[in-house]
């Protein structure tokens, strides 16, 4: 790490502030379900922010006409598109069951050992089933786009 | 307000003006935290009926989607649905910012260009719904 914690305050910009301890860093602590979980909860959000670009051209293209449309169409058809879409909606889903979690936990419930390591591959499992049967329906309902 | 006692303040790691101004760390108190949590439980409840739409669109061209998209329950649901998840990544993206970029200027301006991509893509969107419903 290099680093020695609590770090020294930088006396220069230092006037009425009060020295407040530090926690160490993330990477002195040993990896955990809740830990990856929490750092794919905030990796799926930021993917889904810009996912939403998809969505808007998506409606865009349907206001627009038919060419535009056909473009979007050609695009979600094609194979990185339905990686794409595929990746939006893993990532959609396991953010939704995921939050959940988090709602659980601010309501105060769920914090033992055993019910938070449950909540966690819930949502992971979950997210994941969620996903592959969303899937089957498309393939089901559209007969393969 | 009466002054904390002098064991309070020993313990205490707030500074003078902050315990004044009780807003903490985020100068701007709790707001966001209820906020996120209201957009979150609104996405929530209706991720399913906008999954269903999406899924009645597949393998229809665009004279099939326009019809159903513009449909006013479908629609309503279509913009509860983008206020709700354009607000919540709104504050999450913030919340990202806030965590990872220390500098003060690139701090605000980012923060900036965060409310206006989501502010966009929102009115973008809603945009192409309502002009779908009035089927101009």
């Amino acid at each position: 790490m290099g680093r020695t914690w609590p770090r020294k305050p930088l006396k220069s910009l230092m006037t009425t502030r009060i020295e407040r301890p530090l926690s160490p860093h993330l990477q002195t602590y040993r990896w955990t379900l809740t830990m990856a979980l929490s750092i794919i909860h905030r990796a799926t959000g930021v993917a889904l922010y810009f996912g939403t670009l998809l969505l808007a051209w998506w409606l865009i293209a349907a206001a627009s006409g038919p060419g535009a449309y056909a473009n979007v169409q050609a695009f979600t058809g094609s194979f990185i598109g339905r990686l794409i879409v595929f990746g939006y909606t893993w990532a959609l889903l396991h953010h939704l069951l995921s939050g959940l979690r988090h709602l659980v936990w601010d309501l105060g419930y769920g914090f033992k050992a055993s019910e938070r390591e449950a909540l966690s591959w819930g949502a992971l499992i979950g997210g994941i089933a969620l996903t592959l049967l969303v899937w089957i329906v498309a393939y089901t309902v559209g007969g393969g786009r | 307000m009466t002054a904390p006692k002098a064991s309070m303040q020993k313990t205490s790691m707030r500074t003078p003006l902050g315990r004044v101004r009780n807003l903490g760390a985020s100068h701007s108190g709790t707001s966001d935290f209820w906020r996120q949590r209201l957009t979150a439980v609104a996405t929530a409840l209706l991720i399913a009926p906008v999954v269903v739409i999406v899924l009645m669109l597949i393998g229809r061209n665009q004279a099939g989607a326009a019809q159903i998209l513009g449909a006013p329950l479908i629609a309503i649901i279509l913009i509860l649905f983008i206020i709700a998840s354009a607000w919540h990544m709104k504050i999450g993206m913030q919340v990202v910012i806030e965590d990872y970029i220390h500098n003060e200027k690139l701090k605000l301006a980012s923060v900036m260009a965060n409310n206006f991509f989501c502010v966009a893509v929102a009115l973008a969107s809603i945009y192409a719904i309502l002009k779908l419903s009035s089927g101009v």
